[in-house]
């Protein structure tokens, strides 16, 4: 099995799928387009399976891995490979990406082929980052997966959606230099390498460390985003289309994140823990102050982005305390926020799709016309809320109980999420969904078609079942994660 | 093997009817929803009882199911534990259940959300159960949580009427307070056992009994007073204990049949059994004990104190159970935890009738819940009647009653106990008889003696709305309560069976479990009491000479003669001088205020808390995030932005997507060219 190239193929379907929509050309042949981009989606999910079924659990390095000469004069490969780390990411981003290709299906009505295409591309792209072992590699992948998102916002996107995604673009762009900086730097301390391995082996000094870690910690703290270079986000989220911010949510988030754990903690790992006060103090204001900010919300997009960035701060905090629980539960959160984050924006669309507007107060009593859609938009709301038995909990549980372990205090700031973040979900659903109906629009609304309702019930099925048993999902992530940690506890000064 | 089986039976039969009733509840027909919840919960209530017969023979159980998760070095399972504590709970929960789901056909018969009722109240049983049947905390907390969701949906079952979505978000939110609590309780449990399985954790408890824990600057605090305080506040959210009570009286918004299970009998008492559960902990620290016992007797007093005034019918049982919850942690913090239980369960049987009564009562009143408008009831609800009485002398602790039993020997223990507060406790516990008994029998003889105030036309009721219960969504008739000249009428057999069902142990049950469960064998090895450090419940045993002896002694106790002198104030307040009462609400006007006002609690939430949070949540939004991050970090870049847009406006000619489209084509044939050009392409 793992003679074919299978993360090749989990990188490339995608993209020449995405390459054979956009031959379809113009609108006349949107159904056509339609169903090519599902092909490939579904394409695309069906060859990353194997990476799961053929995963070996005991072991903490690299599997699947296929290394390749790219640019032979700067030493850079055509490298990649997973770990428990980040192979369930690379399932998730090709299983959302049939989820926003179904959720455009009637909405997007402009550019269908371009917009499919986009967004299959960058599946593609992403899987790339999540799987490069080589520093230039995973440099392109990032950068690449910006332009397709970039056009998604500003194509397809609301009034504002230029401003959106130029704010989004530079932002990130802005991040990215110094991080370009930085694999420089480590190119040349390695005697000129690229190759993220060993840099994780690599000895560097106390100093240059922290720079390193600075460095990385602009890029992907852009990208997850933290406190305080977040605010491009929740104008991303809501000039972007569904389809934008639920891949937005659910995996452009978690590419910031996951470069902590690829290129932070295992390269610098001095730096981390010298400077691991200051990420968690970030990880904290994003939980409380983000929270409280949330709770203000007249948005309901901008509410979930805020949720968003709460729910995120849970991430970083965990990867810094430094434990397999803490870690664990940070990737469970990120995994569980790809379903509910992502069900969150979709159930936005259908409101807004029938209104449009998001603005809470254009809404109430919902559910007298749309029953089905406020039973399952209960169950995300409830997930985003941390209910137990669903995926929303077993992330927020982990790194709760970690932190309580690491520090009294710190643990008691995480934990006031149960409370605000129950409040701005609840409060949001409540005066959207419960009373009567509010005016002459809600009195119209249809309830979800089976389209709506099939999204919907796979990503119900998803949170439910990682919430009920998340044991398959930690499972593959231990010999990586402890890997990771020992890696982490020995020093690389010399 | 076989038992095994049973006990996944116990909590999945329930479930089964629940996601029956609820995922098809818009195509199967009413009598089938509840046929398979009524099955599920019947068959769950069978099965606890052929366990608990189990158990009584000896053969208790704690193993897992599956493992929910591991994680580092631990190890998260789902799993049960069968004893004697969880087969009582099991018992009460299942058939206190199933007397509902009875009692609901007729209830609900005109709802148009009749099968989703079912299907919730049958979720609730289940989540109920895993509650008590687990056999670590963190199914313990999943429990906890799920009864909370289901609470939530049912206190907003009507979900038009603005007061009740409005009082289950509270209900929930104040819940999450004390999850707070709880969850950083777990935290330290596992933290310092490495584990969350109850029996590891009870096994290595005495270990840490002089662990200290750095907290704050330098003090050291014992780590078991710290744990035991935030499982308690937990404890204190579920169970409704002052401060954060202020969600029960609320939750009065939903239907009556989930006021008797969820909001009386069974998940407000989620608390009590937690903490019984964890005794073994809790008797490692007295200063948590104060702490509990404390809390319990401003509960137990403070919230009889409101019943007094209140003019609703599920209203004054609402803060009669507050009041009844406070006595059971007061029974906690004195180390009885057997004689918390004990309440717990006649409390349960007592309770539910009381406020399924009360439920009778608005159905043959047309859905009218003011008592001042009721009166002379007797003649026309007979059942309705004798049942009420029944439940209403069970409450006030009339000897040989059930409540008897286990309200007086709460009094008794808490007598025995030495612990700081417990002097304050044994005045709240031996004053709230008499509230207790006033504030009940004011109740009893305002609807079912005296003279008929109902039918007096509709001007003055639409005059003096309560407000809470105005906007019915149902298809009962809009009018509340009865037509000029209508006469209330006995509720159906499927209403009153549960009431007399429920009556019978109300009478019976403490008199033959007092001597087994308070003071024999039952809770052995179950509940741990460290009799050195608390020795109340040791000298309290020495006391008792059996059920009967305990009776007959009661007659010339404190406790009785006060429960006497409520029933016959009330009696003369109401029935023979009903200008008293009138003079002295006019007399004391500060204290009726305060007491109408309910100490203030609402107030102070609603503009301190919530009204902090929001205003906090928009200066943080418009001071920090508007004006200082994208005003000032990001508006510098945003110019530059600008600039930049400015100049690519020049090179750009076509659309903005075929450029960068030709950008990632450039791109893949790049990789294509150098990935093909390393291969070894030997055809070549």
């Amino acid at each position: 099995m793992s003679n074919y190239p299978l993360i090749s193929l989990a990188i490339w379907t995608p993209i020449l799928a995405g390459l054979v929509v956009l031959a379809t050309g113009t609108d006349r042949n949107a159904p056509l387009a339609r169903m090519l981009a599902l092909a490939g989606a579904i394409l695309g999910l069906l060859v990353t399976i194997p990476l799961w079924t053929g995963f070996d659990v005991a072991q903490g390095g690299m599997q699947f891995v296929e290394l390749k000469t790219w640019i032979p004069r700067f030493n850079i490969n055509y490298h990649l490979g997973v770990d428990g780390i980040s192979m369930l990411f690379v399932l998730l981003n090709s299983f959302i990406t049939i989820i926003v290709v179904l959720a455009g299906w009637e909405v997007i009505q402009q550019k269908v082929a371009q917009y499919n295409a986009a967004f299959l591309i960058m599946s593609g792209l992403m899987n790339g980052i999540f799987t490069s072992l080589d520093g230039i590699l995973f440099y392109v992948f990032f950068e690449a997966s910006l332009i397709p998102m970039y056009l998604i916002i500003g194509v397809w996107g609301g009034p504002n959606r230029v401003y959106a995604a130029f704010k989004f673009f530079l932002y990130t762009l802005f991040g990215s230099l110094l991080f370009l900086l930085a694999l420089m730097y480590l190119f040349i301390q390695s005697g000129g390498s690229f190759s993220i391995l060993e840099w994780h082996k690599l000895p560097i000094a106390l100093g240059a460390q922290i720079w390193i870690f600075l460095a990385f910690l602009i890029a992907f703290a852009v990208k997850v985003p933290m406190w305080p270079v977040h605010t491009w986000l929740p104008d991303a989220h809501v000039e972007a289309p569904t389809g934008g911010s639920i891949v937005l949510a659910a995996i452009a988030l978690k590419l910031g994140a996951y470069g902590f754990l690829r290129f932070s903690l295992p390269i610098v790992p001095d730096a981390s823990h010298e400077l691991s006060g200051l990420v968690i103090a970030l990880s904290l204001i994003a939980v409380v102050y983000i929270g409280f900010v949330a709770l203000v919300q007249t948005d309901m997009k901008k509410l979930v982005a805020y949720s968003s960035i709460a729910h995120m701060g849970f991430v970083t905090l965990g990867f810094f305390m430094f434990s397999a629980m803490g870690i664990e539960g940070a990737l469970i959160q990120m995994l569980s926020h790809g379903f509910v984050s992502g069900a969150m924006f979709f159930c936005i669309g259908v409101m807004y799709d029938r209104v449009h507007s998001r603005q809470i107060a254009d809404y109430g009593g919902v559910v007298n016309t749309m029953p089905k859609f406020a039973a399952l938009f209960m169950l995300f709301s409830m997930a985003n809320a941390g209910l137990p038995a669903t995926s929303g909990f077993v992330g927020e549980f982990m790194v709760i109980l970690a932190a309580v372990k690491f520090n009294f205090w710190v643990a008691f700031a995480a934990a006031t999420s149960l409370i605000v973040g129950a409040a701005y979900t609840l409060w949001m659903y409540k005066r959207v969904i419960f009373g009567d109906v509010a005016n002459h629009h809600v009195a119209e609304l249809s309830d979800i078609n089976n389209r709506e309702f099939l999204i919907l019930g796979v990503l119900a099925v998803c949170t439910l079942w990682m919430g009920l048993y998340p044991q398959p999902f930690t499972e593959v992530m231990h010999a990586s994660v402890n890997d990771l940690l020992r890696h982490v506890a020995t020093s690389k000064i010399q | 093997m076989e038992m095994q089986k049973l006990y996944l039976l116990v909590p999945l039969a329930p479930l089964a009817g629940a996601i029956i009733a609820g995922l098809f509840c818009r195509v199967i027909p009413r009598w089938l929803a509840h046929t398979v919840t009524i099955a599920g919960v019947a068959a769950s209530f069978i099965a606890s009882v052929i366990i608990f017969n189990d158990v009584q023979a000896g053969n208790t159980y704690n193993g897992s199911v599956y493992t929910w998760m591991t994680s580092g070095d631990y190890k998260f399972e789902v799993g049960f534990l069968i004893d004697s504590l969880t087969t009582t709970m099991m018992l009460v929960v299942t058939f206190v259940s199933l007397m509902v789901h009875i009692y609901t056909i007729g209830y609900m018969q005109e709802d148009p959300g009749y099968n989703r009722f079912f299907s919730y109240i049958s979720l609730f049983t289940f989540s109920m159960l895993m509650l008590v049947m687990a056999n670590n905390f963190m199914q313990l907390f999943f429990g906890w949580e799920a009864v909370g969701l289901v609470s939530y949906l049912l206190i907003g079952f009507w979900y038009t009427r603005p007061t009740a979505i409005f009082a289950n978000m509270k209900a929930f939110l104040v819940n999450r307070v004390g999850d707070f609590g709880f969850i950083l309780g777990i935290g330290l449990v596992l933290a310092h056992f490495g584990t969350l399985d109850y029996a590891t954790v009870f096994a290595k408890a005495k270990d840490f009994s002089d662990v200290t824990i750095n907290i704050w600057g330098s003090a050291e605090w014992s780590l078991m007073t710290v744990t035991c305080i935030c499982l308690f506040i937990g404890a204190m959210g579920k169970s409704a204990q002052v401060p954060l009570h202020v969600w029960l009286p609320d939750s009065m918004e939903g239907p009556t049949p989930i006021s008797a299970l969820i909001h009386a009998a069974t998940m407000v008492t989620a608390g009590i059994f937690m903490v019984a559960r964890t005794s073994p902990l809790f008797e490692l620290s007295t200063t948590a004990l104060s702490f509990v016992i404390i809390i319990g007797a401003i509960t137990a007093l403070f919230m009889g104190f409101l019943g007094i005034i209140q003019n609703d019918i599920k209203r004054v049982v609402a803060y009669s159970t507050l009041s009844q919850l406070g006595y059971m942690t007061v029974a906690l913090g004195a180390s009885a935890y057997s004689v918390a239980i004990f309440h717990l369960m006649t409390h349960a049987f007592f309770k539910a009738l009381l406020f399924l009564a009360a439920g009778s009562v608005i159905i043959g009143m047309h859905h009218e819940q003011d008592i001042r408008k009721m009166g002379g009831l007797r003649k026309y609800m007979p059942i309705t009647w004798i049942t009420s009485l029944i439940g209403s002398l069970a409450l006030i602790g009339t000897p040989f009653l059930s409540g008897f039993y286990s309200k007086d020997s709460i009094i008794e223990a808490v007598s025995f106990s030495h612990i700081p507060g417990a002097g304050f406790a044994y005045f709240a516990v031996i004053a709230g008889v008499f509230v207790t008994a006033f504030y009940s029998f004011r109740m009893y003889f305002l609807v079912f003696h005296g003279e008929e105030r109902f039918g007096k036309g509709h001007d003055e009721h639409h005059g003096d709305h309560h407000g809470d219960h105005d906007d019915e969504e149902t298809s009962h008739d809009h009018h509340h309560g009865l037509a000029p000249g209508q006469k209330p009428h006995e509720t159906p057999w499927v209403v009153w069976l549960p009431l007399v069902l429920l009556a019978i142990p109300s009478l019976a049950v403490g008199f033959f479990a007092i001597g087994p469960m308070v003071f024999g064998d039952y809770f052995k090895g179950v509940i741990y009491i460290d009799h050195v450090a608390h020795p109340a419940m040791a000298h309290f045993a020495e006391h008792f000479h059996g059920a009967m002896a305990m009776g007959i002694h009661s007659l010339t106790t404190l406790p009785f003669f006060l429960a006497l002198s409520g029933v016959a104030l009330s009696w003369f307040f109401y029935m023979k001088r009903p200008d008293i009462p009138a003079a002295i609400q006019r007399r004391f006007s500060a204290i009726n205020t305060l007491f109408e006002n309910k100490y203030y609690f609402d107030k102070i939430n609603e503009i301190v808390f919530a009204g902090g949070a929001r205003l906090l949540g928009k200066t943080l939004w418009r001071a920090g995030d508007v004006a200082t991050i994208d005003g000032v970090m990001v508006n510098g870049s945003a110019k530059l932005v600008g600039l930049i847009a400015s100049v690519t406006k020049v090179f750009q000619t076509g659309y903005v997507y075929h450029y960068a489209f030709t950008m990632i084509i450039g791109l893949v044939a790049m990789i294509s060219w150098f990935v093909l050009r390393a291969l070894p392409l030997n055809a070549y």
